[in-house]
């Protein structure tokens, strides 16, 4: 699996959304399953796919798919 | 000023680095501007603090604030910002005959409370996230719309853990496998573990006295909160807590917070040598619960909060029935700047709330 398809399989999974629904408008609290809890799963998910840990803040932060992309790099992944 | 430049301001003041005076720069306007919001945004607020003869134009110190009574939440449905703004609707739990607080969360509060969490827990077990053990169950976490306190706390502190791991089962008995497997998992690491006050005390520290068995959670750190009535009325001591904690799994650094879900995130930690702690984004006054004249250093009075947090409810300044004293000014001997205080219990006759109801038996 590439990095995207890793990527993109978290959000798909932790907040049963289509691969139609994965572009900028897809935020934190935009869909019902992206709140908190479903935030915490979407991280661990990301953070098993690449075996990466993320800082609280980055946590925090990750406020959307397209932002994510970004917080990504600094764990070393292009996304 | 935008929201989002409030927050961006906000998030820039040092979590414990403001000493009272310099404080007063920051955090007295910031009051000041959302009691203009709150008084514009809440038509019953406004009518509470006309009624009461507030002078709102001149408040030229912390007491000057005006404050509601914690209570009121429970009373009154009090929100400053349109319902389709309302992202997450947060309650005490209220125990029979209690109504519970109900408290309205918009995406500008409930981001700040996280990241002023996040500040304030950074400060005391550094930014990398620990494993977490929660003793609680995992059921408490199941219903995702409403956020009763002890959810709240438990989402809210996960952020700092991972692996996180739930101690008991869903019917609050300790499962002692479990927790054996995460210590084993993470042998010769600081761990992270969370719970209730009383919960803790009950479903942990009394179950494996009454197993007989032990664990060895000797690099654990033991936040805990919630508030101390139901243990007060079994006269457990805080060293007495202390003690049994360090017999039954040899856990001695333990961090107690008090605070209140009407104000989400700015938590008063307790630091190395016992104290509560306010951090930037909190302050607190001490009043005569007759009078409500605002107290002196060692004099002990009802404890109100302040939080520059609440921006959907008009929650900044709350008068809890708590009983407490403060203790000194900026010169704790943990270095952390500030008032620091101490909770000496609940005013009598006043209901059970807060956090010992956050579980009710």
């Amino acid at each position: 699996m590439s990095n995207k398809e890793k990527y993109d399989q978290a959000f798909i999974e932790s907040f049963s959304v289509s691969p139609e629904d994965l572009n900028e408008n897809l935020k934190y609290q935009s869909v019902p399953e992206w709140d908190s809890v479903g935030h915490m799963g979407m991280i661990a998910a990301l953070e098993d796919a690449f075996d990466i840990m993320m800082e609280t803040e980055d946590i925090i932060d990750f406020s959307s798919y397209t932002v994510g992309m970004e917080i990504m790099k600094k764990y070393e992944v292009e996304v | 000023m935008s929201d989002e430049k409030t927050q961006t301001t906000l998030m820039d003041w040092p979590t414990f680095g403001l000493g009272c005076e310099e404080k007063q720069n920051f955090f007295l306007p910031e009051m000041r501007r959302l009691t203009a919001h709150h008084m514009s945004a809440c038509a019953p607020y406004a009518d509470i603090i006309k009624k009461f003869g507030y002078d709102t134009d001149n408040i030229e110190t912390l007491p000057d604030i005006p404050f509601l009574p914690v209570r009121l939440f429970k009373q009154q449905r009090l929100l400053s910002v349109p319902d389709a703004e309302v992202v997450k609707t947060m309650t005490s739990s209220g125990t029979s005959g209690q109504s519970p607080s109900q408290i309205f969360l918009d995406k500008t509060t409930s981001s700040l409370q996280v990241k002023v969490l996040s500040r304030i827990m950074t400060d005391f077990i550094g930014p990398k996230r620990l494993p977490l053990l929660v003793i609680d169950c995992e059921a408490t976490v199941a219903n995702r719309k409403r956020f009763s306190a002890r959810t709240a706390g438990i989402l809210g502190f996960s952020m700092f853990g991972r692996n996180v791991t739930y101690a008991l089962d869903d019917d609050m008995s300790l499962n002692t496998e479990r927790v054996q497997a995460f210590l084993d998992k993470h042998k010769d690491q600081d761990i992270l573990v969370f719970g209730f006050t009383y919960i803790v005390w009950l479903h942990f520290v009394k179950a494996l006295e009454q197993s007989g068995r032990t664990l060895d959670v000797n690099k654990g750190v033991l936040i805990h909160g919630g508030g101390w009535k139901q243990l007060a009325d079994q006269a457990i001591s805080t060293t007495e807590y202390k003690d049994r904690i360090a017999n039954v799994c040899g856990m001695t650094r333990l961090h107690n917070y008090y605070g209140m879900v009407e104000q989400t995130g700015s938590i008063f930690m307790e630091c190395e040598h016992g104290h509560l702690h306010a951090s930037a984004w909190s302050d607190i006054v001490i009043r005569d619960p007759i009078d409500f004249s605002p107290l002196s250093v060692g004099e002990s009075g009802l404890i109100e909060l302040l939080s520059v947090l609440p921006h959907s409810y008009p929650g900044h300044a709350l008068l809890s029935e708590d009983m407490g004293t403060i203790l000194g000014h900026d010169d704790c001997a943990c270095g952390r700047k500030g008032v620091y205080f101490e909770v000496k219990g609940r005013l009598e006759q006043a209901e059970v709330r807060g956090c010992s109801d956050t579980y009710s038996r």
